[in-house]
């Protein structure tokens, strides 16, 4: 059942006590308030940014935007897809990893998680944003009203409003559930009494006892159970909101399993970005090591050339199809007027992730931030390029428009930006966002595993 | 190290759990019921009139039919309101110095029309036909309630969307003989469930297709 | 869905003097502009006179003010949370047989140039909704054309003139009299030496006998015409060629070989709908016997002809004119020096005159209007040759008054002007400083005539001019009459009291005679006492109410013979030309405020609110001119600057100017829109300016055209099959097999509604596409929004490209919603506002649409419309009382498309239900099919075989767009037939996308 494994996944100098101080160090004596506030100043401009913008969009409408016939959707559509496969990689890795009782996973889980919830909540916002009339956004929502009219469940949006919600309450409490014992953990270690009923409200009154300890382990296996498969099925959705249209460039079935690919892939980089941010702002080198960097660097050079598999097989089903108008986007994509975007996302995406081959990137924080980077900003690229090239020539030629993003499609998606660290810097500030007591459980292994002394 | 929280709080916590759970819950139920209430739907709601017309006096007690007034309902969409000349054909003669009447009078020596404050008020998205229905066999009763007895009309039925649908999808028990639509002491005979259904058949109402929403959105 | 809320806003803005700033579109700044002059509050409570004591209604054309009443009622008490508690105003007294509710028809006319459209005007509780054509009309037979649809606009624009004025001061049409009458007097003691009228073209018998009536006061009174698009040159050819004036009627209904020399009888203009009709019932009836009429078309310019021609050569004018001539050689006419002539054109010119001769009298030889008359009495000459002249080219008196005077009437005004023969002028109806060759300085002449007065509807540029201005009162305000180009005669009655205060135009020439009293309806009622001589008056009068015309009153045919000609000498072609054309959307400026004529893309260029120079793609590799590069035009001394526009099948050299646009400031619409051509012009170069030098101006302007490419990129969306495999039974496509779908087959218990559109018909005219747009009150969105894609027609005419650049094939097809079947938006609409219908019709519920776009992304045709802002807000409070009421106002952020009129469908099937019966064939027709001068479009029950629809169906030609995505579109084309043997021969090779 142990991974047992030549290389110890922690720093020998880690040992229970250690790791219960250093993460419990970061919200009660916070360690560098500086970087901190500055980070926390930007994105509380970047939550002001939102507001603004979201205000002028309800204030004025989405006439606001770039978005014409044919190209009724744009950025918000895009980046809709974009936050919401970022929020794959953390549940997957938790959950997956933690069923199949990968060891490693312990030291990103808790903030892989964080990074989850927080964008999709952007997500979920988005749908909403890009309503013509977001006051009546309940309609959305199946519930008794005086019309007796009901939502229309043959549609992919609607089954999007669904599996989006649902995504959102169980990664939360996946994730909620997982802080408990660590919230405990803190409370215990904290002095000054607000931390102390802080933690301890948080806590839930968890004692230790080992019936807490059962019943939490069933109800975080399963909570886990739950989330995997919705993995899955919320990005499907996304899918199928665009498969479901006869649009060129959408109408196919591999695209499923080519975007919930995609967003896993994106979700792996942005943990990459995180986990190496974190641990060098924190100097948590001893718990997030080089390895747990060569694993996520090998998951993403994995699930990368399966993306790639996708793209590939697009290109194919477009030119055997023989169906003249998706030959027509196809190579549209490769030279039309964003062909841009198609060539960066292979350029970010693909030709850059090579490096992942050579074990000395796949252990160079930096190499990887790099890569990382290209990889996040290269599925925007390809998010925005299937949403666009589809819609701005579709079938007949009389219909044809480019598509020009304004400022206030820009300034939302900052904004959105902005909120997502926004609440990500009040998670590493409040939170402990490295799991404690799992950790402990590493060790625990490992001393059986004998690779290391028994902890004290 | 002295316990942070009482033994209770436990208790507290979960009472307040299962309190907010339940806020949510009532808080729905209440806007629920709100939008059905007579406070939004206006049922029951009298409104001022310009002049303090009884439809109990006229319709009711003096027995005028409701066409002689609404005389569009039969042929038009609108109902239509009378013209002033309809009221002072009566009142030329009778209560001719009635201060309650002065406002008749003034409109037609002046020709400012009356203004009267709209009681049935459909949303503009919503093209009602008055002729259909009346030529179909649905009474006046059947939307406007017992209007002989009302001093001051006022709503009597809630007008939802879902209120039109319970007819348009089971029209059977709302339909009458077209001579007795509007009769508003007309009693149902006993065999009522089948006169509905000859109705039907008879008129030729296709019941399937009477929730397409183009019967009554545009 | 909007309606009081707009109204509420409108109120608001007018309590703090202003309407709330919705900025960003100039066709809204301006009018904001507007609202903050104290004229434009006026305008308000005239809209809104609950705000001032109302006076009471007489009869149905006070209810227009009523109906403001209740509306502006219902915004004030809203203003208040929660809905408003609408208030309801019954009449005073009831008007006789009016219905609150059910529309009323009148049968009335639209004038264009003069003439007269008859029209039966669709009015709801007494505001003029909408126009259709009257079908009873031997020139309408039911259709109208663009203008005529546009012209319930003009009715309640904001920007036309409201008050007489007297040196820009308000003044009253009281004093105005006292000040004619006073002159009259005057003038009446010189017999009216010095005094001038100046009219446009002039087919009102009532404004004619009250000319005559003010000539016999005024025995030495000079009356001018000045049209700017007439039919001067034509009268001229006439008389060279007759001997007298006439007019001439191509009858496109008997030719089989038609030659078009710069004509284009399918264009806009008077005659468009008479020869449209004529020209499909010719083509369906060859059609029916296997065969087609041949149409040649020399044009410089693409026109409407041109494309529907089965061949249309693009030739320089000089070009043209030797062209004429080689032919009129080449038929023996006697008298002609050999013409220079490139050689393709003389081989083309030889193969025409044969199929001419071979079919004789069935020959027609159109010369355009425009042309030398030396040369058009040169044509009128070669058809008695060809033996079609009375046949296919008949002679009829001239339906116009006084056409004598023609062309020159403005120079000799002018003169008359210069040496002093003229204190008094009265301009009625026209805009000679706007519309006037450059070269008369009109302007300056005008400020020396003493005592001037301008009659027009709006105060422009001659307005500016004239110490005197009286508002024109508008066709459909006031009783008047006209003719039609066949010389029927109409009453013109009114539909509404003037909404702006306008007055007749009869009214002023009255004063003039003497009769200041006159009312206009008694003025027509006298000249019809005259028109229906030897009938009973009374009962005819109502006949003629009734009917909207006066049966037998067309102009009289003359048998004529075309007497020998000197034939004018050839041309030397080569240098650059400019030919000069009307605006296919504005005229000849004067629907220059009209929005939706302003935002209609016009048939080749898909231009919207703007004039261009068209050019050849050859003309502009040359010259490295590309789309909306401004460049400088100059003729002699005179220049102007002007955007490009490069257009397929136009003439290499030559250069299309449209007249209509360079207004500069002219009310909310028409401001700064492009450049004016006129200023070009010359009197001895009114058509074709030779000699234009063109430099290129290193600048450019975005032009807002709604259609950016070209061709079908391979695509068999435009359909043709040969007339020989037409003949031999064969179909264009293999009937309709339906393929396996995965959707729920629907069942249809009752109706089927279906359309087909005849892209053989079709003409490109748009007249359908204004037809949709006032029944559906589609909202007009402004030239920026345009730019940004995001128009709103519901129904959109495509024009697609193929073969050569130089001289290719144009194809329109004219896209409504096509409710499908199995219809993408139906399955990706989250909240059921688009779902399919028991007649399956594909059903859009504004208010339910929370505006995913879901649909639209989804729809293949891209048929749908998104309100992206608060467009029918931002309208002018005017053309609220425009709308039609029996379907929602949109608000912002729902979708919206073409419903096949389902308010027409709805209204047909309760009057079926009382009356317990079907709705008949024919009985729904939707308002694009209605107005369509070819009968292209055709709507009906496809479920009842007998249908016209169903018939159409079944016709070989019938094939449905993008069929391969099986989604059973309930529209359908007919294919275009062609000469060729068989296939897609014009639809091959793409044309360059510039």
């Amino acid at each position: 059942m142990a991974t047992v494994h030549p290389e110890s996944l922690t720093a020998p100098s880690v040992d229970y006590r250690s790791v219960t101080r250093d993460v419990a160090a970061v919200p009660l004596a916070f360690p560098s308030p500086r970087a901190w506030w500055i980070g926390f100043g930007i994105s509380c401009v970047g939550v002001l940014i939102f507001l603004v913008s979201a205000f002028w969009l309800f204030y004025r409408g989405v006439g606001i935007w770039g978005i014409n016939n044919p190209d009724f959707w744009g950025l918000a559509i895009s980046n809709y897809v974009w936050w919401i496969g970022m929020g794959h990689a953390g549940t997957l890795i938790s959950a997956l990893l933690l069923l199949i009782n990968k060891g490693w996973r312990n030291s990103l889980n808790r903030f892989a998680e964080a990074m989850t919830v927080f964008a999709v909540i952007q997500a979920g916002m988005y749908p909403i944003l890009h309503l013509g009339r977001p006051w009546l956004f309940y309609w959305l929502i199946p519930y008794p009203n005086t019309m007796t009219v009901w939502p229309q469940f043959k549609s992919p949006l609607e089954w999007d409003v669904f599996a989006v919600g649902t995504y959102l309450i169980v990664s939360v409490l996946f994730w909620y559930v997982g802080l408990i014992p660590d919230l405990a953990g803190v409370r215990d270690r904290a002095k000054r009494r607000v931390w102390q009923v802080f933690f301890g409200l948080l806590a839930l009154g968890w004692r230790n006892s080992a019936i807490h300890w059962q019943r939490w382990q069933v109800c975080y296996w399963i909570l886990a159970g739950l989330a995997l498969p919705l993995v899955i099925s919320v990005h499907s959705g996304v899918a199928m909101l665009f498969a479901g249209g006869l649009e060129p460039g959408w109408h196919t079935t591999i695209y499923p399993p080519y975007f919930v690919l995609g967003a896993v892939f994106e979700g792996f980089a942005v943990v990459l970005l995180i986990s190496i941010t974190l641990r060098h702002a924190f100097r948590l080198h001893h718990l997030v090591t080089d390895r747990h960097l060569d694993m996520l660097a090998k998951l993403l050079l994995a699930f990368g050339l399966m993306t790639a598999y996708g793209y590939l097989f697009e290109g194919f089903g477009a030119w055997y199809s023989g169906d003249l108008y998706e030959r027509q986007t196809l190579q549209d994509r490769l030279s039309g007027d964003y062909a841009w975007a198609y060539w960066g996302a292979i350029a970010l995406n693909f030709v850059v992730l090579q490096a992942c081959w050579f074990r000395a990137v796949r252990r160079s924080a930096a190499a990887l931030l790099a890569i990382g980077a290209a990889v996040t900003v290269g599925m925007w690229l390809e998010r925005f390029m299937l949403v666009t090239t589809a819609l701005y020539r579709d079938f007949l030629p009389s219909s044809y428009q480019a598509y020009v993003p304004t400022f206030w499609e820009w300034s939302l998606f900052l904004g959105t930006i902005g909120v997502f660290f926004f609440l990500f810097f009040l998670f590493v500030r409040l939170l402990p966002m490295i799991s404690m007591f799992e950790i402990k459980e590493v060790l625990q292994e490992e001393a059986r595993g004998g690779h290391r002394a028994a902890p004290s | 190290m002295a316990q942070i929280f009482s033994r209770a709080a436990d208790t507290y916590l979960r009472v307040v759990l299962i309190g907010l759970g339940l806020l949510v819950v009532g808080l729905l139920l209440l806007a629920g019921g709100l939008v059905r209430s007579d406070y939004l739907t206006g049922v029951g709601k009298q409104i001022d009139q310009p002049v303090p017309f009884s439809h109990r006096h006229h319709a009711g007690q003096l027995g005028i039919d409701c066409r002689y007034c609404h005389d569009t309902v039969e042929v038009a969409a609108s109902a239509g309101y009378p013209p002033t000349y309809t009221c002072m054909t009566c009142h030329s003669q009778v209560w001719t110095n009635a201060e309650a009447l002065a406002p008749v009078r003034r409109s037609l020596a002046t020709g400012a029309p009356l203004r009267w404050n709209r009681v049935h008020d459909l949303p503009d998205f919503v093209y009602f036909n008055h002729s259909i229905h009346v030529q179909q066999g649905v009474a006046c009763l059947e939307c406007h309630g017992r209007v002989p007895e009302m001093v001051r009309i006022y709503q009597a039925e809630t007008l939802h969307m879902s209120w039109c649908l319970d007819c348009h999808r089971h029209p059977a028990p709302h339909l009458r003989p077209p001579e007795a639509v509007f009769d508003f002491d007309w009693r149902p005979p006993k065999d009522a469930e089948a006169l509905g259904l000859r109705l039907v058949a008879a008129q030729g109402i296709e019941p399937e297709n009477l929730d397409s929403c183009y019967v009554c959105h545009r | 869905m909007a309606a009081t809320r707009e109204i509420r806003d409108r109120l608001k803005a007018l309590a703090t003097g202003r309407l709330e700033g919705r900025s960003g579109r100039a066709y809204w700044r301006s009018l904001e502009e507007l609202a903050a002059e104290p004229a434009f509050h006026d305008q308000l409570l005239d809209e809104f006179p609950s705000l001032e004591p109302v006076l009471g209604s007489r009869s149905r054309r006070d209810v227009l003010r009523i109906m403001g009443a209740s509306l502006g009622l219902a915004g004030l008490a809203g203003c208040d949370f929660g809905p408003p508690q609408e208030k309801a105003l019954p009449y005073v007294r009831a008007p006789e047989f009016e219905v609150p509710g059910d529309p009323e028809y009148y049968a009335t006319a639209a004038l264009l140039g003069g003439y007269a459209l008859p029209v039966l005007a669709e009015t709801h509780v007494g505001r003029p909704v909408k126009v259709e054509g009257n079908p009873e009309h031997p020139v309408s037979r039911g259709a109208t054309d663009l203008f005529a649809q546009a012209a319930v606009l003009d009715l309640y624009d904001p920007d036309r003139s409201g008050a007489t004025t007297r040196l820009a001061q308000i003044s009253t049409f009281d004093a105005f009299q006292i000040d004619l009458i006073g002159r009259a007097r005057e003038l009446e003691g010189r017999r009216g030496s010095g005094l001038a009228l100046l009219t446009g073209a002039v087919t009102s018998p009532t404004t004619l006998r009250l000319i005559e009536r003010a000539r016999e006061r005024l025995p030495e009174l000079r009356w001018f015409v000045h049209e700017p698009v007439g039919n001067a040159r034509r009268h001229e050819a006439a008389r060279l060629a007759f001997g007298r004036i006439l007019d001439l009627h191509p009858r496109l209904d008997r030719a089989e070989v038609t030659l078009c020399l710069e004509a284009d009888p399918l264009g806009p203009g008077p005659a468009q709908v008479p020869n449209a009709r004529a020209w499909v019932d010719q083509r369906r009836a060859k059609m029916a016997h296997g065969e087609l009429p041949k149409l040649y078309v020399l044009e410089s310019t693409p026109s409407l002809t041109g494309a529907k021609a089965s061949e249309a050569l693009p030739a320089a004018p000089a070009e043209i004119h030797n062209a004429t001539l080689a032919l009129a050689q080449h038929l023996g006419i006697g008298g002609i020096e050999a013409p220079e002539l490139p050689l393709h054109l003389r081989a083309k010119v030889l193969e025409i005159a044969l199929a001419l001769e071979r079919s004789g009298e069935a020959a027609l030889v159109m010369p355009g209007a425009h042309l030398d008359p030396q040369l058009q009495a040169l044509v009128f000459r070669i058809n008695q040759q060809l033996g079609g002249l009375n046949r296919t080219l008949v002679a009829t008196l001239p339906v116009e008054a006084r056409p004598e005077v023609g062309e020159n009437s403005l120079p000799a005004l002018a003169g008359a002007i210069r040496t002093g023969e003229v204190d008094t002028l009265l301009i009625l109806d026209s805009n000679p400083v706007y519309t006037a060759p450059a070269d008369l300085d009109i302007g300056d002449l005008l400020q020396t005539v003493p005592f001037r007065v301008h009659v027009g509807a709006y105060q422009d540029e001659t307005a500016a001019l004239c110490p005197w201005h009286v508002p024109l009162a508008h066709p459909f305000e006031t009783w008047s009459d006209g003719r039609a180009v066949d010389g029927t005669a109409s009453v013109i009655q009114p539909l509404v009291r003037p909404v702006r205060g306008g007055r007749s135009m009869h009214e002023v020439l009255a004063t003039l005679a003497g009769e200041p009293q006159a009312e206009p309806y008694e003025m027509v009622r006298a000249t019809w006492r005259r028109v229906l001589r030897g009938r009973d008056f009374e009962p005819a009068w109502r006949q003629v109410l009734h009917d909207g015309f006066a049966e037998g009153t067309a102009a009289e045919t003359q048998s004529v013979e075309a007497r020998p000609v000197e034939a004018p000498p050839p041309k030397k072609p080569g240098a650059i030309e400019a030919v000069v054309r009307p605006d296919p959307s504005v005229w000849d400026g004067r629907f220059a405020t009209n929005a939706w004529l302003q935002e209609l893309p016009k048939p080749f260029t898909k231009l919207t609110w703007d004039n261009v120079v068209a050019v050849s793609p050859a003309f502009a590799v040359e010259h490295r001119l590309d789309n909306g590069d401004l460049v400088d035009l100059s003729a002699g001394v005179r220049r102007v600057r002007a955007p490009v526009w490069i257009l397929p099948g136009q003439a290499e050299r030559t250069l299309t100017l449209h007249l209509g646009y360079g207004r500069g400031r002219f009310g909310g619409v028409g401001s700064d829109l492009g450049y004016d051509a006129y200023r070009l012009r010359t009197t001895d170069e009114l058509w074709v300016i030779e000699g234009m030098i063109v430099q290129a101006a290193d600048a450019s302007m975005p032009l807002a055209s709604t259609q950016e490419h070209h061709s079908m990129l391979g695509h068999h969306l435009v359909r043709e099959i040969g007339i020989g495999e037409l003949a031999a039974g064969r179909s264009v496509v293999p009937k309709e097999h339906h393929r396996p779908t995965l959707y729920p087959e629907w069942d249809y218990e009752t109706y089927a509604w279906a359309m087909t559109i005849d892209l053989d018909a079709c003409i490109g005219c748009n007249a359908c596409v204004v037809a949709c747009q006032a029944e559906n009150n589609v909202p007009v969105v402004g030239k920026e929004e345009v730019l940004l894609g995001r128009e709103m027609h519901w129904l959109r005419v495509d024009r697609y490209y193929s073969g050569e650049a130089s001289q290719p094939h144009v194809h329109f097809q004219p896209i409504p919603c096509m409710h499908c079947e199995k219809a993408p938006c139906e399955m990706g609409c989250p909240v059921n506002a688009t779902v399919h219908g028991p007649e399956g019709l594909n059903q859009m519920i504004y208010n339910r649409c929370v505006g995913t776009r879901t649909c639209a992304s989804y729809c293949p045709y891209k048929v749908r419309r998104f309100n992206f802002h608060d467009y029918t807000a931002d309208e002018p409070p005017t053309l609220v009382a425009r709308r039609n009421p029996d379907l929602t106002v949109r608000a912002r952020g729902v979708m919206e498309k073409c419903t096949y009129c389902v308010q027409r469908i709805s209204a047909a099937r309760i009057e079926a239900k009382k009356e317990g019966r079907r709705i008949r064939d024919g009985e729904v027709v939707t308002a694009c099919q209605q107005v369509c001068p070819t009968r292209a479009i055709v709507f009906g029950d496809q479920s009842d075989p007998d249908s016209m629809v169903a018939r159409a169906k079944a016709s070989p030609r019938d094939y449905a767009l993008l069929a391969e995505l099986n989604l059973r579109p309930r529209t359908s084309y007919l294919a275009e037939v062609s000469e060729r043997p068989a296939g897609d021969h014009r639809l091959e090779g793409e044309v360059r996308e510039f």
